[in-house]
């Protein structure tokens, strides 16, 4: 607080200092904390192998290397001569560059489920929040028969009965994590809605979508981008557990799930790498996730202030 | 100034809450809290109505229910020749422009996510989105050398600020649009009293400049008294008295009201001798089971057996002093 900034202007015309806004608070706070950072950190590198993966890698992720195909157990380990960095899968396919395919998929499909959950669960639980009354008990009930259904069941029945597309898979996942968001939110909207600003603007004349922008969305971000975060993790280990099922991503697509359901089926053989790599790139990700999102929670706790 | 023109008329306001019986049984028991039972007033041009009255007796209920903050379940609101009341949100809307509030939290009356200047300009940019952008900034910077912010304060936060400070962004926020009648809903009670008198003061010298009318909530008298032209004493919803200021002050007519002024401590004169028998005892009686007759009588060191039949009406004595009691002791002033 600078309680001298109220002192007598002495008349000369200073610059308009830079306020500090909350935001810009949440980030000190969130650089604070080493496990996030380091997270956020290695969870870039992941975002970097996905990202330049395809360029780094000896061999294509379509290739099948014939040479190492008669004996993987003992040619296709991990080596730095033949290319295989990350040795082969059992169809002597390279498995760094199946990993870096498989990094794409899941990211996407953690990334894309969470903005469709994100997005409509906000606008969702924002509208009931705001409007109150009977709109939002018809909202909120209409949620809570949705989340009485058994999703997983659904979504396999789904993914059996239309086939098994990758767009499906994101628009199940997304339609079915947006419930639990859209009742964060209305509990916030709640909350904030009762605020003495909100009433403020109402009485300046401020249209009510507007206020909904302006006043209860950007204070209610903070809680968004936590549960954003959480929510991206739980979208990959979904997608990674309908994938080990069998019914997620098809061939000669591939994603961490399915990588780890193959490497796990062929351990017997020996080839301990072919589940090494994928579960730790999928562990290493879902740890970084859930740091950053304890990072931020304590970044941008409205109780702090 | 023409200090006769009526800017505000309130007639026979009434704000119910609804109570009791959710769901299946809401149709059977349907009762009511009467926070603003029946209340009338007038505010004309240029001259501060002080609101008084203990805590739940509705003050801050009929202050919004005039800005339709809150909805008035009857009654009328009056606003230079309008029924704010009928309006349809449009011309609410436009009515906002002349009608503005300050808010007892100051803090928390100022979104934490926006800086001095957009808090400021946000009335500008809602009633007039055209204005440029080059406008806006001079009227806000004018506005806040007024109520005494710094021009370099503009791209700051409210955490940044005292509560002090932050009343003043909440008064430049309410001044911008030039409003006509500001509702100041206790805007110093959340300060110290060293800042509550900068910040009435800075509130007498904007409204003489800008010849605003101010509806002044408080619960503590000294401040009401300081910028009140007339005061009005409520009680459960209902006006118990409401007279010039220094008429209240001086010869209260009310039992209430004069309980209300002997429980001032003042410094100057020592406590009056009968100071104990003027004061009242218990608490205010819940307003889901108001007393029968005049609200007041459970409490009235005065009260006879008419009280608990009759509800008295509000009579207007000489010099425009108007009180609800049986007992008033008018009668023998007039006679």
């Amino acid at each position: 607080m600078s309680d001298t900034a109220i002192a007598a202007p002495d008349g000369h015309v200073e610059t308009p200092t830079k306020g500090r806004s909350l935001w810009q608070d949440a980030r000190r706070r969130f650089l604070q904390n080493r496990a996030a950072v380091i997270s956020l950190f290695v969870l870039g590198l992941v975002c970097l192998v996905a990202v330049l993966g395809p360029f780094l890698a000896a061999w294509s992720n379509e290739e099948v290397d014939w040479s190492v195909l008669g004996d993987i157990a003992t040619l296709g380990a991990p080596s730095f001569e033949n290319g295989h960095y990350f040795g082969v899968d059992e169809l002597g396919r390279d498995l760094f560059a199946r990993v870096v395919q498989g990094t794409q998929v899941s990211l996407m499909v953690g990334i894309v489920g969470s903005l469709i959950a994100v997005t409509f669960g906000t606008l969702y639980g924002a509208t009931a929040g705001y409007v109150g009354g009977r709109t939002d008990n018809i909202m909120m009930r209409l949620v809570d028969i949705l989340m009485s259904i058994p999703y997983m069941f659904v979504l396999i029945l789904l993914l059996v009965v239309f086939g098994r597309s990758m767009w499906l898979m994101f628009v199940g996942v997304g339609l079915i994590s947006w419930l639990e968001m859209s009742r964060i939110v209305r509990g916030q909207t709640l909350a904030l809605k009762s605020k003495e600003y909100v009433e403020a603007a109402l009485a300046i004349g401020v249209k009510h979508h507007v206020i909904v922008i302006r006043h209860i969305i950007p204070n209610l971000l903070g809680v968004i981008v936590i549960y954003a975060t959480l929510l991206v993790p739980q979208m990959i280990l979904t997608e990674s557990f309908i994938s080990f099922l069998g019914l997620g991503v098809q061939e000669p697509n591939t994603s961490w799930g399915a990588l780890i359901s193959e490497g796990a089926s062929t351990l017997q053989y020996g080839t301990y790498w072919q589940l090494f790599f994928p579960l730790a790139f999928f562990i290493v990700t879902l740890f970084c996730f859930f740091f950053i999102g304890d990072g931020l929670r304590d970044a941008l706790d409205p109780k702090d202030r | 100034m023409n200090s006769t023109e009526t800017l505000l008329t309130v007639d026979d306001v009434k704000v119910y809450f609804k109570y009791g019986g959710t769901g299946l049984a809401k149709k059977k028991e349907q009762k009511y809290i009467k926070a603003v039972d029946g209340i009338s007033f007038d505010i004309k041009r240029g001259e501060t109505l002080g609101i008084v009255g203990e805590s739940g007796c509705g003050k801050s209920t009929l202050a919004r229910a005039v800005i339709r903050m809150v909805p008035a379940h009857s009654g009328r609101v009056l606003w230079m020749g309008q029924d704010l009341l009928e309006l349809d949100g449009n011309s609410m809307r436009d009515q906002r422009k002349d009608l503005q509030m300050i808010f007892q939290d100051p803090l928390a009356s100022l979104n934490p996510r926006m800086t001095l200047g957009q808090i400021i300009a946000e009335p500008l940019k809602t009633h007039f989105p055209k204005m440029p952008r080059s406008e806006i900034r001079a009227k806000v910077a004018a506005m806040m050398a007024r109520v005494g912010l710094l021009p370099n304060m503009v791209n700051r936060y409210p955490h940044e600020f005292s509560g002090g400070q932050c009343q003043r962004i909440g008064i430049a926020r309410a001044l911008i649009l030039e409003p006509k009648l500001i509702i100041c809903d206790e805007p110093v009670s959340a300060l110290d009293v060293s800042i509550q008198a900068q910040v009435i003061n800075l509130l007498m010298d904007l409204q003489k400049e800008m010849n605003l009318s101010l509806m002044f909530i408080a619960h503590d008298l000294s401040v009401v008294k300081h910028i009140s032209t007339r005061v009005m004493v409520l009680y459960l919803g209902n006006v118990v008295e409401l007279a010039e200021s220094e008429a209240i002050y001086q010869n209260p007519l009310h039992p209430y009201t004069r309980a209300l002024i002997a429980a001032v401590p003042d410094l100057d004169k020592p406590a009056p001798a009968d100071r104990a028998s003027l004061m009242v005892d218990g608490e205010l009686p819940s307003p889901l089971t108001p007393p029968s007759g005049c609200p007041f009588r459970t409490r009235c060191p005065i009260a006879q057996d008419i009280c608990s039949v009759d509800k008295p009406k509000l009579n207007t004595s000489f010099n425009g002093h108007c009180v609800a009691c049986h007992f008033h002791g008018v009668d023998q002033r007039d006679n």
